[in-house]
């Protein structure tokens, strides 16, 4: 590896790494305008043009409040329970292919922080660790309330984590590689793994929910069972970590799902696009252009989820424990082993869509179970 | 007893299939939520945009002047005396040879003053006054004081001023048998 890759690769590295953190940032304004333009309000249109400034005003005053820690509280590990959730949120961010490559002179750069063979492997080993943060600092706190907090937190990750694996396998069998940019490089133009994998979609969207401990599965923060969940304790930068931490991960995983399913940065009539612009603008420049196009695409793909995320914790209320429970054992784990056959047998008989089969049969067992439903007895309607 | 013909009957009944899987009613949601999402909002972002309060809101005291421009108060103390928070003190003057295009009658109030920390904004000095000399503004509120000093209002900031009159017409307000001021109207 000579002077200039470094070079650019330590650029691009840290381009990513500061756009992460900027519309993590940039999330949490996006949420609470959002939450005020779906409950008919404006939102924070305060700190500057639309409230424009507010993550700025937002961590000011994190960073400038008392930074408490209980007396009785394991100090190291209090201190350590926030460092490891926003550690392990930023660091799964590496493995996600960004955009195609940078050609500069003859070397050729992928926009990705680390290419390596196992990508999805390492974001679900980084993910699950993401839950000692929340463990660690529920436990550290000594409180019982923070402590219930962790526990469901990590009995809630570790469920939903197997449905979250078992999802992807069908995919994994499809594309026959673990490297996030090689599943992504076989959806190219507008193959996308939805159309074939509908079922395991809609399962790593909502395990992706519960794995962000985002509404409907927000138990661990459940403030009007637990106070306020794991981070009872927190205040000042602390808490404003496990904060940060959740917007980090939420867009880690809005780019994991578009890379997984919405095809990364493929987008229909690529093709041409990458012969216009290497035909007008030269190979290198063109080449670049139609990366940062992509790059571009991937990211409307990303702010869509982001804004899906926001979109449903503003409409849904939170799950009860028991219902938690029973959505993530009993039904995604044996759908998506379902899911797994099925697509097995698509592939050993050839037939590409054969996961649409299980989408189907659901739909009109659904069908046939509502219409054999005793009716309502209709209420005579006084005025 | 119904009150209202949109009560819906809470039931233990068995889910179907199609409930049990959430999505359709999850889609539902997300309709309506989308639905707000785009829907014109119901804030009025107060200081850029000033909601009008209607023809019978109690706001800025004003001492009125007649049309040539002569004080209306005789400093009689009604108004005073009316005044449950005890908010207004003034001091009476007997008006001088030469006064007479400042004062209507011969008796005027050389001191008028309204304590705004402890009007209620009651609007009794309005209904006792026997000259209409005194009126409580529908379009204007009392501005925010941060010292003690700027509390008290004296003449100054009471007392009509003849470029900027008070008219106050309300066709809309009905006169009531307990509330005879609402149709009182300022000319």
């Amino acid at each position: 590896m000579n002077l200039t890759e470094l070079i650019i690769k330590g650029i691009l590295i840290l381009v990513l790494f500061g756009v992460t953190l900027l519309i993590a940032m940039y999330s949490t304004w996006a949420e609470r305008k959002v939450a005020g333009f779906i409950q008919i309000r404006f939102g924070p249109n305060r700190a500057g043009p639309g409230g424009i400034f507010q993550p700025l005003a937002d961590a000011g005053k994190m960073f400038f409040k008392e930074d408490f820690i209980p007396s009785q509280a394991n100090k190291w590990l209090f201190i350590l329970g926030p460092c490891l959730a926003i550690l392990t949120a930023l660091m799964s961010s590496a493995v996600i292919p960004f955009g195609e490559s940078i050609r500069y002179e003859d070397l050729v750069i992928p926009v990705q922080g680390i290419e390596i063979n196992i990508g999805i492997l390492y974001v679900f080993g980084v993910v699950s660790l993401g839950v000692y943060g929340l463990m660690v600092g529920g436990w550290a706190s000594n409180n019982k309330f923070s402590l219930l907090g962790a526990i469901r937190a990590a009995s809630q990750n570790i469920s939903y984590e197997i449905g979250f694996g078992l999802s992807i396998i069908a995919i994994l069998m499809m594309t026959g590689s673990l490297s996030i940019r090689a599943i992504v490089e076989q959806q190219h133009g507008f193959a996308w793994n939805l159309f074939n994998q509908p079922l395991g979609f809609i399962i790593f969207l909502t395990c992706a929910f519960a794995e962000c401990n985002r509404t409907p599965f927000d138990l661990p923060e459940c403030e009007t069972e637990l106070v306020g969940g794991y981070h009872t304790e927190y205040s000042s930068m602390k808490l404003g970590f496990y904060l940060f931490a959740e917007y980090i991960n939420m867009f880690v995983s809005s780019a994991i799902i578009s890379s997984l399913y919405f095809g990364g940065y493929n987008y229909p009539g690529m093709d041409w696009v990458r012969e216009t612009l290497t035909g007008s603008l030269g190979a290198a420049t063109g080449h670049n252009l139609t990366t940062l196009i992509g790059t571009l695409v991937l990211f409307g793909k990303i702010f869509f989820f982001i804004f899906f995320f926001m979109w449903v914790r503003w409409t849904l209320p939170r799950f009860r424990y028991d219902q938690l429970m029973n959505l993530g054992w009993k039904t995604f784990i044996p759908l998506s082993i379902l899911n797994v056959v099925v697509t097995g047998f698509g592939l050993l008989y050839d037939v590409k869509y054969a996961s649409w089969a299980i989408v189907i049969v659901m739909v009109i067992l659904a069908m046939v179970s509502s219409a054999r439903a005793p009716k309502p007895a209709v209420q005579p309607q006084r005025s | 007893m119904q009150l209202t013909n949109r009560s819906k009957e809470v039931s233990n009944k068995q889910m179907t299939l199609a409930e049990k899987m959430y999505l359709p009613s999850i889609a539902q949601g997300l309709a309506i939520t989308i639905k707000h999402f785009f829907g014109k909002k119901v804030t009025i972002p107060y200081p850029e945009v000033k909601r009008y309060l209607g023809p019978v809101f109690r706001g800025h005291h004003i001492l009125k002047r007649d049309e040539e421009g002569r004080e209306r108060c005789t400093a009689c103390g009604l108004c005073a005396v009316a005044c449950p928070a005890e908010a207004i003190s003034m001091v009476a003057a007997e008006r001088k040879k030469g006064e007479e295009n400042l004062y209507r009658e011969e008796k005027y109030a050389a001191v008028y003053e309204i304590n705004m920390l402890r009007c209620i904004f009651c609007g009794l000095c309005e209904e006792a006054c026997p000259k209409q000399a005194v009126y409580l503004r529908h379009d204007k509120l009392v501005p925010i004081f941060t010292e003690r000093d700027q509390v008290v209002y004296g003449k100054e900031e009471l007392v009509e001023k003849m470029t900027d009159r008070y008219i106050r017409t309300n066709p809309d307000a009905q006169a009531t048998p307990t509330e005879p001021s609402f149709s009182r109207s300022a000319t």
